[in-house]
Formats: structure tokens, sequence, C-alpha cells
């Protein structure tokens, strides 16, 4: 069967005239292009504050350079960030994920410390993500507690678990050295840093679950009207369960690979404020807060314009007492173009230019 | 006798859309003035730009003489033009007070005066002759009331235009005849009323004139007298309305066969008292009664969607054990629910999404359909149902009441079902839309579907039911077929439970 | 493996040292700011280590980091009537109040490791506790000798306003601003963090071409130098041969890097303060004499076996 097409032929006009502002317009109106335009913009000004910035070698048998960086440092974050907005399309909010890093990584460092095999601690170090996700699944789904509250305790409580963890070996800070982890963080495959190739996996896995299955539909009608989700039979509890467990997997894989970059477990800094970052990511890449929607392209850019920026400071030779004002400038500055409002009037202003 | 507010080509461009188009409307003081129109027509813009919530592109609007640009609803109210919209805008969790006080809290040392604040609360209700605990929560009164609290919100002590969208949608027939009586009052004190519904009968009850907008031109306007109902009709659709008016569907077809529901004492304590129901293929049961006489319940409890604690639901005559939508849907029984806002529609998910999203649920979710199956689908459905929409993935909440409505019943009939269950299909929709739901019901009876339509709207379901199953208080009083099915036989039905 | 003492920073009261038993038990409360990180659950056991050792009979009392508790517990040592207090404070304000109640009850107050503001001096004897900017000027110090006075330096810094980042960074400039040929180029806040530190060195190769030109890394904390030594190690640089790698605390795990030789030096922020504290105070309940208003803690340097030259 073929889909009926509108009858209604378009109608004869100066071609000319009309494609151009409604081209520019559509451009203007796509979700994508101010997350990418600030991506852009963070990217000239490094290019004129700092020559030879986009330059990329290959040194010690990688590719180095900062743009090779900017990936490399935003891995962790892309991968909280992604598990952030799955939650987010919920209507929900994991405010747990720096806690569970600190969890994770403390976990790490002691069953090395106790001999176990490294790849048995891989799994023992998903499942930690997985277990703090059911956690807060089970409050929210469940119990119905707000997401905000649920993950806060989490979020409080995690910090200190770690160091419990952490004091069980009598350690304060240890420090391990696991080839297999380490080679997972900071090792190369070829030219490609190994943590790249990990990222890009984990990113199409997550794409593959959310836009190959209906899981992704399921997660943004539960988002966007949970009561009218159940009566089209979705489980909306196990929805919002399985979100949370996302969220813990991906913070897990962040936590190995942060925690095995520095091999230490530090579970009061480690991972610290990373939940402000992925929420950030997530809303610069287009998502709300009311839930509803997910946009897995928009929250990695996000994370990239972020980490872009981050980056760039650090090479920038400016003081650090300004580092924060000028991450909170140039956020300001894509969520404002972000905000509809904003948007349309630019568009009108453009429009209003044109014609 | 001048106008008390007057709008003169009055025009307004959405993207693709000319949504008004030049058009001109004016209220006499104690007059109530209907706007009449199909969904898209360009009542909900024209009210918009009346009450400041929209900035028209041209045209003038004159209060009194005066030519005013209200910039905001709450400039419009101020100057004395007061709104109230279909879905009631006042916040459930806070207090009558509260509601009617905020923004405009009265003050003393700089502290709230609470006692001032419930005074003026009071004061505003009485001028609707409403006396109610202003203490609590609006969410704990009826949706009457609270469209009383909404209408008292809406009148400044200067108030001289009222406009009331769609106000009698979730009234029964006393709490509206109560509304009715108040618009009049509001009349005789000078007020001009704006009047906007789509029960036809009611705006010849309360309005002196009517003016007709049909693709955001006005089409007519004037008195009752001038304009008949048959004649609205046609001006709103454009054409010449079919009678479809009680050609009941016959019964003899049907009763012989086996039922695929049935529901034994099936009941839910302080909810529903134990009912029994039979839903056979190609017979339409209607649900028939007042507001709060538990049609609504009934629906939802059939479907899953209330847990029965006493009887037995058997579908195909198995007992269903756990019955939920879920368990529901995959025996092949789709819902439409009566809120659509709160319970029908996911508002950000696109036309596509929202149409596919039982039949998804039902694959399960690794199974998802195909870009391409969806696609077809949709285009079918659209097309099927006449959705009035510019394209399959525009978000389902940028869509008229009415289009809604049609995504939701396109949502259920996309998966196939056997049984249709559905609570207020035609409300807030407009006589064509109106007109279409009805034939489509009869089509999938015909085609061999059970259907239970639960209706506020007695006409409605003496057209389509083969069944009419009385509901009084909760409890299922009586049951109407065949040729004694009459309007006042229903009614009679109702008193006589008492 | 030897770890030479190579500097020992100035020290005041001198007296604190002569200082012995007293004839009686001596009771102090102790009011301590809670036990985050590593550095003070150390300070705590050793002021309790130390206490037995002297005979003290201590009370200690932990705040959990809140002001509230602080002063609750200092307010339980008047009560008590105990022969003095020592507080390491959690905030510097609002000590006016019990202070003076303390003052009232004959009781004299010693603060340990923060300063707090008082307009009146003489509510408190004195502060005991270790000078950060010395430890600027320590590794300032050895950084020039190291480099014979001619080095450009990247500087790690602590989190941004933070007292012991402000102060270590004065003392470093105060000793390497009299070196022209002594440079800080790159500066950056590593947040006291592994990851920071590693992160801002990663930067700093990328903007400085390998670290072309620089020979001395300055770190405000060990954990920082840390990071900076395995972002330095993955660029293919080799600290601790290359490069001058000079930082504060002397942690275990800096204990090992200058071990193998790819950390400089690392001046040690001292926990097993007790032996210094103790005597101040039991002198002072002797003779009550004068004390001078800020009593510092000797700083040691430790460098690698073998410092590169």
């Amino acid at each position: 069967m073929s889909t009926p097409t509108p009858g209604t032929p378009a109608s004869p006009k100066p071609a000319a005239e009309q494609a151009q502002p409604s081209a520019l317009k559509a451009l203007l109106r796509h979700r994508l292009v101010w997350p990418i335009l600030a991506l852009v913009l963070v990217l000239i000004v490094d290019a004129i504050i700092s020559p030879g910035f986009f330059q990329i070698r290959i040194v010690q048998g990688r590719l180095f350079g900062n743009l090779i960086d900017i990936l490399y440092r935003g891995m962790p974050p892309a991968m909280i960030a992604l598990g952030m907005a799955v939650v987010i399309s919920t209507k929900g909010i994991d405010l747990s994920v720096g806690s569970i890093i600190a969890v994770t990584g403390a976990v790490m460092a002691w069953r090395i410390h106790e001999g176990d095999s490294h790849y048995v601690i891989l799994l023992t170090a998903l499942c930690v993500g997985l277990a703090c996700g059911l956690w807060n699944g089970f409050l929210v789904s469940v119990l119905e507690i707000q997401p905000i509250i649920a993950t806060l305790i989490l979020m409080v409580s995690g910090r200190g678990i770690g160091l419990m963890i952490n004091l069980l070996y009598g350690g304060t800070n240890p420090s391990f050295t696991s080839p297999l982890l380490q080679g997972l963080s900071t090792g190369n495959l070829g030219l490609v840093p190994t943590r790249l190739v990990v990222g890009a996996v984990m990113i199409v896995l997550v794409w593959l679950l959310v836009r190959r299955t209906a899981f992704g539909l399921f997660l943004e009608s539960v988002g966007g009207n949970a009561k009218s989700a159940w009566l089209s039979g979705v489980s909306s509890r196990l929805i919002l369960l399985s979100a949370y467990l996302i969220s813990g997997l991906m913070t897990a894989v962040a936590a190995i690979i942060l925690t095995a970059d520095t091999h230490t477990s530090d579970p009061v800094t480690s991972g610290l404020y990373s939940e402000l970052d992925a929420i950030l990511a997530v809303v610069i890449g287009g998502g709300s807060l009311a839930g509803g929607r997910i946009y897995l392209d928009g929250t990695i850019i996000g994370v990239l314009v972020i980490q872009a920026l981050t980056t760039s400071i650090l090479t920038s030779g400016l003081p650090p007492e300004y580092n924060l004002v000028v991450k909170a400038v140039v956020v300001l500055i894509v969520l404002l173009l972000q905000s509809a409002n904003t948007r349309a009037a630019v568009v009108s202003l453009l429009a209003r230019r044109k014609g | 006798m001048s106008a008390i507010i007057e709008l003169s080509g009055i025009s307004k461009q959405f993207p693709g859309v000319r949504a008004l188009d030049n058009v001109e409307f004016s209220v006499e003081p104690g007059e109530t003035h209907a706007l009449m129109g199909e969904n898209g027509a360009g009542k909900s813009t024209l009210i918009k730009v009346m009450t400041g919530a929209l900035q028209p592109d041209g045209g003038t609007i004159r209060l009194a003489g005066k030519e005013i640009r209200p910039e905001s609803p709450g400039a419009a109210r101020a100057a004395g033009i007061g709104a109230v919209y279909q879905e009631v805008n006042l916040i459930p969790t806070m207090s009558v007070t509260k509601n009617l006080t905020l923004g405009r809290l009265p003050r003393k040392f700089g502290l709230i005066d609470w006692s001032a604040a419930r005074a003026i609360a009071k004061a505003k209700l009485a001028r609707l002759g409403v006396d109610i605990d202003v203490e609590r929560p609006v969410g704990s009164y009826s949706v009457a009331i609270q469209q009383l609290i909404a209408i008292a919100r809406a009148l400044e002590d200067d108030a001289r235009v009222l406009v009331l969208d769609e106000p009698t949608a979730s009234l029964d027939a006393n709490e509206t005849e109560r509304l009715f009586e108040i618009i009049r009052d509001l009349k005789a004190r000078g007020l001009g009323i704006v009047f906007i519904s789509h029960f036809i009968d009611q705006v010849y009850r309360i309005s002196d004139r009517i003016t007709v907008l049909r693709n955001g031109r006005r089409v007519a306007v004037g008195t009752v007298e001038e304009i008949p109902s048959l004649k609205l009709v046609s001006l709103m659709i454009g054409r010449e309305l079919e009678h479809v008016e009680h050609q009941r569907p016959s019964t003899e077809t049907v009763t012989s066969s086996k039922p695929i529901l049935t529901a034994k004492s099936v009941g839910r304590r302080r909810l529903l008292e134990p009912f029994e129901l039979d839903l056979r293929p190609g017979e339409v049961v209607g649900l028939a009664g007042l507001l709060g006489s538990g049609r609504t319940e009934t629906a939802k409890l059939v479907f899953g969607a209330i847990r029965h604690d006493s009887g037995e639901i058997a579908i195909d005559g198995h007992p269903s054990s756990s019955h939920s939508p879920k368990s529901s849907l995959m025996a092949g029984i789709t819902f439409c629910p009566e809120d659509r806002k709160s319970e029908g529609i996911v508002p950000e998910l696109s036309v596509r999404e929202n149409i596919i999203l039982a039949l998804q649920s039902k694959r399960g979710w690794l199974h998802l359909l195909s870009r391409k199956e969806q696609e077809r689908l949709t285009a079918e459905m659209i097309a099927a149902l006449n959705i009035a929409t510019p394209d399959a993935e525009k978000p389902v909440g940028q869509l008229s009441g009415g289009n809604q409505q049609k995504v939701l019943l396109a949502r259920s009939l996309v998966s196939n079902p056997r049984v249709l269950i559905l609570d207020e299909p035609t409300r807030g929709i407009d006589v064509g839309a109106h007109a279409e739901i009805v034939t489509l019901i009869r089509q999938l009876a015909a085609k061999g579907m059970a259907l239970l339509v639960a209706s506020s709207e007695l006409d409605e379901l003496l057209t389509v039911s083969h069944r009419i199953e009385v509901m009084r208080d909760r409890r299922m009083v009586g049951e109407i077929s065949g040729a004694e099915a009459t309007r006042e036989k229903i009614i009679q039905t109702i008193a006589a439970a008492s | 493996m030897k770890f030479a003492h190579w500097l020992t920073g100035t020290v005041f009261g001198a007296s604190m040292l002569l200082a012995g038993a007293p004839a009686h038990a001596v009771t102090i409360g102790f009011s301590q700011v809670g036990d985050e990180g590593d550095w003070r659950p150390a300070f705590s056991k050793d002021m309790q280590d130390e206490a037995k050792k002297e005979g003290i009979d201590l009370k200690f009392a932990d705040a959990q980091g809140k002001e509230e508790e602080q002063l609750k517990a200092v307010r339980a040592f008047i009560a008590q009537k105990v022969d003095a207090i020592i507080i390491a404070p959690v905030v510097v304000t609002g000590w006016e109040q019990v202070l003076r109640e303390a003052k009232r009850a004959g009781i004299p107050v010693f603060l340990a490791d923060r300063d707090v503001d008082v307009t009146d001096k003489s509510l408190t004897v004195t502060r005991i506790s270790a000078d950060f900017n010395l430890e600027g000027r320590l590794a300032g110090a050895w950084l020039a000798q190291a480099s014979k006075g001619q080095c450009n330096v990247v500087e790690l810094q602590g989190t941004v306003g933070a007292a012991p980042a402000i102060e270590r960074k004065k003392g470093f400039e105060a000793i390497t601003s009299q070196f022209p040929e002594i440079k800080i180029v790159k500066s950056q806040s590593g947040d006291f963090t592994t990851e920071g530190g590693k992160k801002v060195m990663e930067a700093f190769i990328k903007s400085t071409d390998n670290l072309k030109g620089i020979c001395g890394v300055f770190a405000h904390n060990d954990n920082m130098q840390l990071g900076a030594i395995q972002a330095m190690k993955e660029a293919g640089l080799n600290p601790g041969k290359d490069f001058l790698l000079v930082s504060v605390d002397y942690v275990p795990a800096m204990k090992d890097e200058l071990a193998k030789g790819e950390a400089s030096a690392s001046v040690e922020l001292r926990s097993a303060i007790g032996k210094y504290i103790y005597p101040v105070v039991l002198n002072y309940l002797k003779d009550k004499k004068e004390l001078p208003r800020w009593i510092k803690i000797p700083s040691d340097l430790h460098h690698a076996a073998a410092p590169n030259d």
C-alpha cells in the first residue's frame, strides 16, 4: 500500500525569492543548529587565541592535539550525559551520578587490592553502577518518590560509602595498577585512544536501544504523559526503572575510565559536579527538563561544547579565577539561543531583514 | 446601541496558515454573542487576539470606543476583558482564596492580609451566587464549581466583556442551567458575553447573535432568528449536513453471537456497584447517565484502567486473572479516554508516534515497527479519519482538540481491536467531526467490532447504540434497547431509579 | 631509599622543645573540624596519641564540619572547666562571644590550623600551625637552587580562593621573584585533585608544544602533581628527569614517585603535630608567659634520591 499524497501541487511562485529565506528559516529552526553553532564559535575563538589549536600530531604512536583532547576528556562526561538524557526524557533527573562514580571507583580499587581478576572487576564495576541505578529506579518507579529527592539520597550518601569502602582495607585515596583497566582508559588502539573506541561503541549501543527498538518511544511517551502511556499498554514503571538502570550503567562506564585514568580512588572529589555538566549537556542539546523528548545527537554536541570550552580555558592562559565566569557566560549565551523565545526573535529579525 | 468591544479588520498569519483574515466581530453591552465555527476556523485565535494572548498582524480592537492593544491576558483583564478557557486554568492544589487573589493579594503593613483576601474571594464568588468554603483547595471541588471559580477570577470589578470558551463542556444539565442563570445575570448588568460552545441547542438558548467563522474568515453574522440551526451547521461546515439523527441501528443481527467480553457482577468498593455487561461483535453498547453517575468509571473498569475488587471479567469465555490496560490491549481491547489532555495525547510526540504508541506497546519494545510501516499506518489513519494536520511529524499538542481526539481514535484503531471502548468520543469536537465520528462508530460495528460508548449526549447515544445501559449514582439501573430507546425513556429510567 | 632532610623551616618559639611533663594530669579540650581528606584524620589521631604520651586527659570533639557543633563543643569544654582549649576552627568568623565566655572562665584558648577573625586578639593565646606561605617559599627555594636560578615554570594551582592555594602561590613567588630568570609561564587551577592536575597538564602540554622550554612544574599539592606526572608520561615526556617537579603535602603516593625519580621534591605537610602543640600549651599553663601570635610548625622538604643536576 502506498502513502496517499496530498493533492495540492506546490503553487508556482518566484522560486528564487521564496526559497532563500524559507530555507534559511528552516535551517535556523532545526534543533541542532544552535548547539553546533556554539561549538563552532568556541573553536573559532580557540583558533584565534591559540594558533595551532587544531594541530593534530602523532606522539608515542597515538593521535595528539587539542581536538583529540576534547574528545578524550569529553568521553566520560558523554557517557554520563547520555544516561542523563535517558532519565531526563522520562521527566526525571539523576543527581547521583557523581556519587556513583565515587562508589564505583572505590569498589574497583578495593577489588584490585583484594586481587580479583581485572576482567571480573570490570564486570563488578558495571554491576555497581547497575545496582546504584536499581536503587534510584526503585525509589522513583516503585515508591514513586520524586526523582530529584530520590537521587539526592545516593548523591549525599555515595561519597561516604566510597570513603567507607576505602577504609575497608585501611587505605585513604589508594592507588593501584591495572594494565587492563588503564589500557581501556589511557591506552590506544592503533592511533586512536582506546576510550574513544569504547565511547563510540557505547554511543552506538545507546542509539540502537533508543532508536532501533521501541524503547525510545516508550521513554518519551512516559516522560510526555505517563498516564496516557500506561493506558496505551506501556509499563511506565518498568520504563522508569530501566531509565535509571541505564544511567547507572553509563555512569559506571565513565567511572571505570575516570578511575583508571588517575588509578586512584578518591571518593571526595572524583566526578564532583559531573551531574551538573551532564544536565547542562542535555539541555544545551535541546532536551527539556520537562521530559518527553530525547536527543542523543544534541546531547553529544552539548558535551563537546562544554568540553571544548573547558579545554580552551585551560589552554588560553586566562587566570583561573575567570574559568567559571567564562564558562557561565558561554553557557548562558547558548541557552539563550536555545530558548524558543530568543530563537523566534532572531528568526523574525532575519526574516524581516530579508523580506 | 454602540458596541462594548469591536474588533475590525483583524488578521493573523501563522507559518503556513492564515488563521484570521480581515475578521469583524463586535459585542454589545448586555448581549451574548456566540462565536461558532469548526475546529481550525479561527475561534481560538480570535479570542486570543481579543484577550491579549496573541498580537494581531493587522486590525484594531476598540473597547467602549477607545482603541486598545492588550499585550497580555493580564493587561486585557485589567482593561475589563475576562476570559475562561475550556481547560480550567486554576492551580488545583491551592486554596480558592489564593486562586482568586493571586497577584493581587491585599497587604497590611507589608504583610499579606489573609482575612481581607478571604473577603475578596467571598465577594467575587457572591457576585455569581456561589457560596463555598474558600479555604479548600480548588481541586477538591467539582469541575462545575471550578468553572465558576474560574469565571469569578476572570471578572474584575469593572469587567465589561467576558469570554467563555466551551464553558459547559464538563457540566451536566443542572450545572449548565445554573451557569446560564449566571450568564443572564451578568448580561442584565450590562456585560458583553462571548460564548463558544459545540452544543448547538445551548447556543440557541443563551445567545442573542451568532458570528460564524470558517477558514479564518467571517462567513456570517446575525441574530439567532436570522440563522436557524440547520443554516448554522451548513455555514460552519460549508456544505449541507445530512440528517444522521436517530437513524438507530437495528438490533437483530447481533444478539445471537457469542460475547467477546463478559463482566459478571464486577465492581469496586466505594466506586462502582457490581454490574453485568456483555460486549458482542458488531454491537454498540451505550453508557448513559448524568455527570458523576459512573460512566467513565465503568468504561475504565472494563478496560482494566481501574482494578475491580469483586466479580470477574472474562474474555472469550476465559476469566482474565490480571486485568490491566496491557492485558486488555493484548486481548484486542482498546480505550479512548475522556480526558484528552491528561490521559490521552502525549503532546510533545508527533502525530505518527501518538498513533502507533498502543500498537507498538502491543508488539513489545524489541519489535519496533519500521519507519516505513509507521508512516504507512499513520497516513492511512490520517486519511481514514480525516485528521487535519500538515504532516505526520507535527507534535500532537499543536493540533486542535477535535484532531487530537481523532489521533486518539486512530491510536486505538490502528492496533485492530476487537473491542473498542470510547469515553466521550465527541467532547469538545465540532459538528463536522462529530458526524464523522458517529458514522465511524457505525461502520466499525458493521465490520464486527464490539463497542462500548460512554457519553453525556443522549442524542449521540441513541444514534449509535444497539443497547443503552443507564447509570445513576455509580450503579447500572437499567438497560434499554430496540424501539423503546428514546430520550424520554432514558430520562425516565434515571429518574425512576431513586 | 634515602630521603635527605634538605631544608628545615624557620622555627619560632624554641621554648616548645623544652617542655616537660606536668606534675598532675592536665585536661585539655580539643575541638576538631571533622574527618575530611587524608590529613585531618591523621592529625586527629596524632593529637590523641601524643596526649596519651604526655599524660594529658584529652577531651576530643569532632564538629563534623559544622560551626554550631563546634560552638556547642567549646561551651561544653568551658562547663567541664578544662585547663585549656584547642580549637581547629571550622570557620573564621563568629567567635567573639564564645571566646569571651572562655576568657571569663579563665580558660586559655589555643588555635590549631586555621586562624579566627576577632577584634580582641587577647581572646586567644596563640595559633600553632603550619605556614602555607613557608611551604611555597620552600618549594620556590628548592626550585631556584636546583635550576640554578634559570627556569620556566608551569604552576598547578589549588582551588581558586582557597587559603593554601593563595599562600603557597605567594610564598613561591616571593622567592622566585628574586631570580629574574625564573618565570611562571602558565598557571591554572587543578582543584587540588589528581584528575584536575592531569587535565590541566594535558592542556599545558598542548599549548606549549610538549612543554618546549619548560623546566619546572610547581603544584600546590601532591595529588595534582601525580596527575601531571601521568599526563607527562602519556605524552612521552620524562618527568623528574627532563623536568623539575616540586609540590606540597608529601603523601605516600608521592613518596613512591620520588623513589622512582619521576618527581623531584615535595614539601611535607605534617600531620604529626601534637608534639609541637602540647608543649606550647603545657608551658603556658605553667608560666603564663606571653607567646607570639603565631607559632609556626616547621616544614620539611623531601627530594628524590638523585636530584637532576
